[in-house]
């Protein structure tokens, strides 16, 4: 299957996240995901925007998130990057050990790792964070 | 149409809350919010959330339910689910919230265990 992509450039709003899921799902459903892939790359889309808009640009609608989808054959490729001050995702705690189940916030990477077949995290030179994830057909 | 709709119902000395929608980030989790605040404050603090019509909760109204969940506790209030979706409880599995919170798949069930 030939190559595709989406770039998209949306503020640090609540409101981009939703944008940025419709168009996610919108393009992975072209490609021929299944419900229940599509289901998954909504949850971690949102999760990713979420973080890159909350606590990535903290919601400084002078910086953008930039969200690349690129769909190549049998995966599909979704790429977030923030302008804010980066974080190393190893000194996240784990939110499923009991001292923090009760914790209010925290889950996100959790379900982006469970939902999605690979994840990872960049600190570019630029600035910012990039989260890299791929979900397989 | 709003994300989340909430409609109230009293069953003796439980209050239902009927959810319809998706838990999300925004609109959906502070709806959420505000209806335990305002049934606090009015002293009614056993509360049996019925998730039925919720297909969808990301990890923001994940931590909005664990909010609720202590600030019901705190006020010596009880807060239970009722009629998880499947897709709900795959991400409380996940979460390891199943062991946290009370869920029942009857409505009386529920009802019969408040004390």
């Amino acid at each position: 299957m030939s190559e595709k992509e989406i770039e998209l450039n949306l503020p640090s709003q609540i409101e981009s996240i939703d944008k940025a899921v419709a168009e996610a799902v919108k393009f992975a459903s072209e490609s021929g995901f299944s419900d229940d892939a599509l289901f998954a790359i909504d949850l971690a889309l949102r999760e990713a925007m979420a973080n890159a808009v909350k606590h990535g640009n903290k919601f400084d609608e002078n910086k953008d998130v930039n969200v690349t989808l690129r769909h190549l054959s049998g995966s599909l490729e979704i790429a977030v990057r923030d302008f804010g001050s980066g974080f190393a995702v190893e000194e996240v705690p784990d939110p499923t050990n009991p001292e923090n189940l009760l914790k209010a916030n925290g889950r996100g990477i959790l379900f982006m790792r469970n939902f999605m077949d690979e994840v990872d995290w960049e600190n570019p030179s630029g600035g910012g964070t990039i989260v890299k994830m791929v979900k397989k057909h | 149409m709003a994300e989340l709709n909430i409609s109230e119902r009293q069953a003796g000395d439980v209050t239902i809350l009927d959810l319809n929608g998706k838990i999300t980030i925004g609109e959906g989790s502070v709806a959420l919010r505000s209806a335990i605040r305002r049934l606090l404050g009015e002293g009614k603090s056993k509360i049996l959330l019925n998730l039925g019509q919720v297909g969808y909760i990301d990890s923001s109204g994940i931590g909005e339910l664990v909010s609720s969940f202590t600030t019901v506790n705190r006020e010596n209030g009880q807060l239970k689910l009722l009629n998880l979706t499947q897709k709900v409880q795959d991400l409380l599995a996940i979460t390891k919230l199943l062991t946290v919170f009370d869920t029942f798949d009857s409505e009386s069930d529920a009802l019969n265990s408040y004390e």
